[in-house]
């Protein structure tokens, strides 16, 4: 019965979904405030209607109801109860599900958090916002329906893939789908200003805190993906260039060029017509990036069960939400040129090169991502691209992007000298390439990867700190800790996210160069030196989980004579699958990582360990952490609270 | 409406029109011109006794399975598993072809590397990962430059052709081999070759 009522839920909310679509936009169109109205209360009502359909899945899961497909293929009565709650988004349904409960969730937000913003514009927004929830909930309902029943029931479930038994895995797709999702608020901003025709520096100030906030979620989102990946999936790597990794990293590509554009559209009014552009890019890119995964189009190690006639529904709907968004950027965005002008050498300057590359960047990635299938459709042959072609293209393009990510803050405004500015920064530049020389020569790793790397980092750092001695010093009576309160929340965050971009560096630098791995042989007793550490081989037990077997290995790590620890790597048998899973085991440090997984035992008794020495990986992650502390800083700036107050009567007038 | 505005929608159209035209294709479907034709010769050295060579007439009149894999491969990973199955089930000898153990791994710059340390260290890594994973093949041999690869077409690792008693290819699979695609495809194939040898 549950089930059911879920998937009536699920009808409801399309219905719900359809009217929030038509009548506030048709409010707007014909000036009525009644039409337009209707909007909160529809999002309200198609949010707790698929909230609703969710807790019925999730429900069927807790409860082990395998007369219902989608719970027998992904959870058995072993599986451990949490994981079974996770399990609602371990597959293609469940995950659609989570998609459209997160829209809805973005919103109800925007519903309650608008309402100092004119009638008209939110009923645009709100009925764009709904379009989408239309493609998704009819998608899942005609292709995808999670509650499908199984008659009769199974006995028992499949469990879920044993990868995503994981904890990483129970809030990576959550975060990951705000993100995603979150790219819709800013797209239908853009896409309800090419409505007015108004696309002022307003527009952008209203933008801003939510494309940071989906910002922040699709950053930690990424992040998190690559820790699961790393720990995870036992051969200690962080990132693969894979499709679906792709699928995600363009649309954060884009989404970082679209903040720095909103920056300039609201104080200068300038790059507006390119600021939608962008908007519509990241979320298409998102949308993209869903039909990519689910479509079959593409292989990877991430792919849903695929069927064509999946494929053919998102395709048919990325050609309208993409499609219609940019015939309407065609037709409007002509209309919206102008600005405020700049000199060339100038802040805008700098965040446009920079925009212009993420852009490229993105695009060749995009271009990776796709090669295969365009050389296939061209009957050029197949191949698959990897990473170092990736790698081959991002190094060269990054480059700059953060010679200017930190040379922009120090130029002004509209125009700016280049030879005071230059001379400015000079000494900081000089010193990060001598310390990216000296650098790489103490590690003992001089190669042109490990110098650049090290002195972008340290450039980044450098830079960073000049910059904030700089702003303390503009106001030269105040005491020290005045001049610190009165820099505002967005400029902390501006400063934090560049400078987890240099530490980031520092990581992605260190492991590439100095990472160090060894495969070896041990019995119980052995021990073998490994990267100045020793590790003493302590056997292996069974430790059997809830629904699986394991082998457990005690492993003792010592650095000269201290004991640092004993390290459990884990080689399990899920029992459901009999798919062998290796958990590897991390002595985690803030300078190093000590990665031991655990192979097969030969015939004499012995066990493959695998050994890898990791220095610096956490600062990859200290690096997203630090971008996303800086977006969430910069989203919850008082000034756009304040300003929305101040704007509040202004606003009332409008709608009135 | 200015020409350049359109030119976002302009490159989307094209996107979409490479898009459609992916759905109608399989990836892991590659037609390879040597279906039914003999299969290339070769001779390598073994993976388990360097000093000892191995080549197609020695699977002449058994029908058998050649997987190329490498340890750097992250496919095979996801594969390996069914194929230790496979040798369990004792269906077909599978012969692996370890291909470009050492240059195909981006992570080592293989021209610093002497033609012996290059072979050492292949032995070395292809041992340990089969030793790590479970070794499902009757025996390995040694593509380290990847010119067998060439000559049998290998677009990607893993591929497996299938081989009829003859010394024929009849079959290609690319990609990693599922569970699925070996009961449904490769198993009748096989059978179907049997009993027709």
């Amino acid at each position: 019965m549950i089930p059911e009522l879920g998937h009536f839920a699920l009808v409801l909310a399309l219905v719900i979904a359809l009217v929030q679509a038509v009548v506030p936009l048709l409010g707007a169109h014909r000036n009525r405030l009644a039409l337009m109205a209707v909007g909160r209360p529809a999002a309200l009502g198609q949010f707790l209607f698929t909230g609703f359909s969710f807790a019925c899945l999730t429900w069927a899961f807790v409860v082990n109801d395998f007369s219902v497909e989608y719970v027998a293929m992904h959870s058995n009565t072993a599986t451990p109860l949490i994981y079974r709650i996770t399990a609602v988004w371990g597959s293609h349904e469940g995950s659609l599900l989570l998609w459209a409960l997160t829209l809805s969730l973005w919103t109800v937000a925007v519903a309650v958090f608008s309402r100092n913003l004119p009638e008209a514009f939110v009923a645009r927004v709100l009925g764009t916002l709904g379009w989408i929830a239309v493609g998704f909930l009819a998608f899942m309902l005609v292709t995808s329906n999670p509650f499908t029943r199984l008659i009769p029931g199974a006995a028992e479930g499949r469990d879920l893939n044993p990868l995503l038994q994981d904890p990483g895995m129970i809030i990576h797709p959550p975060l990951l789908y705000m993100g995603y999702v979150g790219f819709s608020v800013a797209f239908a901003f853009a896409i309800a200003a090419l409505l007015t025709g108004r696309l002022d520096a307003a527009w952008a100030r209203w933008s801003r805190p939510w494309t940071t906030a989906a910002w922040v979620f699709l950053t930690a989102g990424i992040a998190l993906g690559s820790g699961w990946a790393y720990y995870e999936l036992g051969w200690g790597g962080w990132w693969f260039w894979d499709p679906v990794e792709n699928a995600s990293f363009m649309p954060w590509l884009l989404g970082t060029a679209l903040i720095h554009s909103l920056a300039v559209t609201e104080k200068r009014g300038a790059f507006r017509s390119w600021t939608v552009l962008l908007a519509i890019g990241a979320f298409s890119l998102s949308l993209l990036g869903t039909f990519l995964v689910r479509s079959g189009v593409l292989t990877s190690v991430h792919a849903f069960a695929t069927d064509p006639r999946r494929g053919l529904f998102i395709l048919a709907f990325l050609v309208a939400v993409i499609g219609v968004s940019l015939l309407l950027y065609a037709w409007r965005a002509p209309k919206l040129a102008g600005g405020g002008s700049f000199a060339f050498v100038s802040r805008d300057t700098a965040l446009l090169g920079n925009n212009v590359l993420l852009s490229v960047v993105s695009a060749s990635v995009l271009l990776g991502t796709l090669y295969p299938l365009f050389l296939d459709a061209l009957g050029l042959g197949k191949l698959s691209v990897g990473p170092p072609y990736f790698e081959a293209v991002f190094v060269p393009l990054m480059t700059p992007v953060v010679v200017l990510m930190m040379f922009g803050p120090f130029l002004r405004w509209k125009g700016d000298e280049l030879m005071p500015a230059l001379r400015r920064v000079a000494p900081a530049f000089v010193a990060s390439i001598l310390i990216g020389l000296g650098t790489a020569f103490a590690v003992g790793h001089v190669s042109w990867r490990t110098v650049l790397g090290l002195a972008l980092a340290a450039w980044v750092v450098l830079a960073s700190l000049q910059l904030l001695a700089t702003r303390l010093r503009e106001r030269a009576g105040a005491s020290a800790a005045s001049r610190l309160a009165t820099i505002p929340a967005a400029w902390w965050g501006m400063w934090l996210a560049h400078l987890g971009v240099g530490i980031f560096i520092i990581g992605v630098t260190m492991v590439g160069s100095l990472e160090n791995n060894l495969d070896v042989k041990m019995k119980e007793g052995e021990r073998v030196e490994f990267s100045g550490y020793t590790l003493l081989f302590r056997g292996v037990q069974d430790a059997p989980g809830p629904n699986f077997a394991a082998a457990r290995a005690n492993l003792e790590l010592f650095r000269g004579d201290v004991d640092i620890g004993t390290l459990q790597p884990e080689k399990r048998i899920y029992l459901a699958q009999q798919m062998p899973m290796t958990e590897a085991a991390l002595d985690v440090g803030l300078f190093r990582d000590v990665y031991v997984s655990l192979g097969e035992q030969l015939e004499d008794g012995s066990w493959i360990v695998s050994l890898h020495y990791k220095p610096f990986i956490s600062w990859i992650w200290a690096g997203c952490v630090l971008m996303a502390l800086g977006g969430i800083l910069a989203a919850a700036d008082r000034r756009y609270r304040r300003l929305a107050e101040r704007r509040l009567p202004a606003a009332a007038v409008q709608a009135a | 409406m200015k020409a350049k505005f359109l030119v976002p929608l302009a490159l989307f159209l094209v996107l979409v029109g490479f898009l459609a035209f992916g759905l109608r294709l399989d990836p892991r479907e590659v037609p390879s011109p040597l279906i039914d034709k003999p299969a290339p010769a070769f001779s390598l050295a073994r993976l388990d006794d360097n000093s000892q060579r191995f080549g197609l007439e020695e699977m002449r009149g058994q029908v058998w399975l050649l997987n190329v894999w490498a340890s750097w491969c992250v496919a095979c990973r996801q594969e390996h598993p069914v194929l230790v199955d496979l040798a369990r089930r004792q269906v077909v000898p599978v012969v692996g072809l370890n291909y470009k153990e050492v240059r195909g791994d981006g992570a080592i710059d293989a021209r610093r590397l002497a033609p012996e340390q290059e072979l050492a260290m292949a032995v070395e890594r292809a041992r340990g990962w089969l030793s790590a994973h479970g070794d499902p093949y009757k025996l390995s041999v040694l593509d380290l430059d990847g010119r067998v690869g060439i000559d049998f077409g290998v677009y990607g690792v893993p591929e497996t052709f299938l081989i009829d008693q003859r010394g024929s290819v009849r079959y290609k699979h690319i990609g990693p081999i599922t569970p699925e695609s070996l009961e449904k495809v490769l198993l009748p194939k096989i059978e179907e070759l049997k009993r027709a040898g």
